[in-house]
């Protein structure tokens, strides 16, 4: 019937969804974090977030001027969650891509190159996934100090690891392909053969981490910054707003609900584009 | 595991930008006195090995250093703290235990209803979202609005009344072990449920109840495994969780230390929780002994206390 009526557009959109398995939960999933990502890289949108009001201290939710009230500082609650989209991005997206980026190059020369390259960094991966790297991040971020990219270095050292075992397995179960053997025969270098032939077969894998990558670094970032190190006190950071907001729970509990929510809803949408993305690639999910 | 971690610990304090010494005295006034006692004290001027050697042994011999903030021994410190975080601990434990294997079950008998969904999504969201979010909010629910239980605090030391002050803080730190646990009992469950014995057995008319038995005996080995995995998670968490509800176990205290950069208590804590967490470890490891019959094959029994073994701990 399609064939033969040409499909208005929302038609077509919704066979495409149903042939890539998407579901209404992926699709708001995506749509917050196109919101949750336009508030981070426009600016504009968060303006005048840490604009003070001391006199006016806190206030609940409905005070003229402020949708969801203000914190003690009187700063506007809304606006501020808003422009705390920025830590929450920008941070999870760069540890996500480093770490992505680290797993690529370690783990494809791991798994391609074999021997001792092998062997040490499968030695290194296995050491840092047998330490508690949550508690691991919080004491060395917190001691060794330094704010925001600080944290984001620690907690690239502790979760790369994690993609580069991923990459490595999967990598290794198509080292032995006969077209790897064909392009080797060819005469090209390994370089050439591990990031030209050997990495495309993986990226699906690649895309799914990336997501969930960033569910697990805004949950660390945000837990650090919860516990008052990483971002400085002046920064707008759903975890900071978090740990303001314990004192204000009777008078203006909007000072806890907008971030949190913000945060438990960004980091759900991560997993479920992540696990979507996975399975739409044909990987099996652990 | 516990050596490497030793070793790091110890490190953290040659991480600290500046001088280790000045870093030890803290906010007190600096002069060249003090900072030579206290290289003296340390030891600072020893190569670095030996005073890795010298805190490792402090430490197997109950030895846990000074606080710089308090000027208190740190084992006076943790006294106390210890149990608050050891109850909370094996509370969220044993709460995840017994609600995520259940749940996990149910979800694989009824794969695919929208009971089975409901479990999953359910699941899916306690495992992202982090746990001083799910347990502020939860606090703002339950303690604020609708007034079932104290905002914050211990209470005045009655069992009960404990276990009611612990109610959402336990419940917040189990979510995502629960919820992992959950999701690895329904996969394996589900295994179970499509396999030919399972099949065969209903077919020979044996009861629902006996066939459950069965199956989860077979999925106890997978999901114990993969739990120990994530138990280590619930010492990390606790940092969190009694920060969230102000309450004064071990978590909290080091958090407190890492704001202050008090690093013999930041140090001593952190090798206490890792000693926890290889513990955790360990038990889980001898568990799985018990429960699978191929590694203990020396205490020869039937396997169906297998089964009963599981049964009661689902």
């Amino acid at each position: 019937m399609t064939a033969i009526t040409a499909p208005a557009a929302p038609a077509r959109w919704l066979a495409w969804g149903r042939r890539n398995k998407l579901s209404a939960a992926v699709v708001i999933s995506m749509i917050e974090l196109l919101v949750v990502f336009a508030w981070a890289l426009i600016p504009a949108f968060g303006a005048g977030a840490l604009d003070q009001d001391i006199l006016l201290g806190a206030t609940p939710p409905g005070t003229p001027g402020h949708l969801l009230g203000t914190d003690a500082l009187g700063r506007d609650i809304w606006l501020l969650t808003v422009a705390g989209a920025q830590t929450a991005i920008v941070g999870p997206m760069a540890i996500a891509l480093a770490s992505i980026l680290l797993g690529l190059l370690l783990g494809l020369s791991a798994a391609y190159l074999g021997g001792w390259i092998d062997w040490v960094v499968s030695r290194f991966v296995d050491i840092t996934l047998s330490l508690p790297s949550l508690l691991l991040a919080i004491v060395a971020a917190g001691v060794i100090g330094g704010g925001y990219w600080v944290s984001v270095a620690v907690m690239i050292v502790l979760f790369a690891p994690f993609d580069i075992r991923l990459i490595r397995s999967a990598a290794l179960a198509r080292v032995h392909e006969p077209y790897l053997e064909a392009a080797k025969l060819l005469g090209l270098g390994r370089f050439r053969v591990m990031f030209g032939h050997l990495m495309p077969v993986i990226r699906g894998l690649v895309g799914a981490n990336l997501f969930l990558d960033m569910a697990v670094g805004l949950v660390a970032l945000s837990s650090l910054s919860f516990l008052g190190l990483g971002v400085s006190p002046q920064q707008a950071d759903w975890g900071r707003q978090l740990n303001d907001a314990r004192a204000l729970l009777f008078i203006n509990p909007a000072a806890a609900i907008a971030p949190g929510v913000a945060i438990v809803l960004t980091a759900i949408a991560f997993n479920l584009v992540g696990d979507w993305l996975s399975e739409r690639s044909g990987v099996a999910e652990g | 595991m516990l050596v490497v971690l030793s070793m790091i610990v110890f490190a953290l304090l040659y991480l600290m930008p500046g001088d280790p010494a000045r870093s030890l005295i803290g906010a007190r006034p600096v002069s060249p006195e003090l900072l030579a006692s206290i290289r003296a004290e340390y030891h600072l001027d020893d190569p670095i090995w030996e005073q890795y050697l010298r805190w490792v042994t402090g430490f197997l011999h109950g030895d846990l250093g000074t606080s710089i903030k308090t000027g208190l021994p740190v084992s006076q410190m943790i006294q106390g703290r210890a149990e608050v975080t050891l109850q909370l601990a094996v509370l969220a434990g044993l709460v995840s235990a017994a609600i995520g294997i259940p749940a996990g079950v149910i979800a694989a008998h009824r794969q695919g209803s929208a009971l089975d969904r409901g479990i999953n999504a359910t699941a899916v969201a306690m495992l992202s979202a982090p746990s001083f979010a799910l347990g502020l909010l939860s606090l703002y629910v339950f303690a604020v609005w609708l007034g079932w239980f104290p905002v914050y605090g211990l209470g005045d030391g009655g069992t009960l009344d404990l276990l009611w002050h612990l109610f959402l803080p336990v419940m917040t730190l189990a979510a995502g072990v629960l919820a992992s646990i959950i999701k690895v009992t329904r996969i394996a469950m589900i295994r179970e449920v499509n396999s030919d014995y399972t099949g065969f057995s209903r077919s020979r008319g044996l009861r629902e109840s006996k066939i459950t038995r069965a199956q989860v005996g077979n999925a106890a080995l997978p999901i114990v495994t993969s739990t120990g995995l994530v138990l280590a998670t619930l010492v990390s968490g606790t940092v969190l969780v009694e920060v969230t509800f102000a309450i004064g176990g071990l978590g909290s205290l080091l958090a407190e230390a890492v704001t202050f950069k008090d690093v013999p208590v930041v140090q001593a804590v952190t090798l206490l929780l890792a000693v926890a967490i290889c513990t955790t470890t360990a038990v889980v490891d001898t568990l799985v002994i018990v429960l699978d019959p191929r590694l203990r094959r020396r205490r020869r029994r039937k396997s169906r206390n297998v089964t009963t073994l599981a049964g009661a701990e689902a």
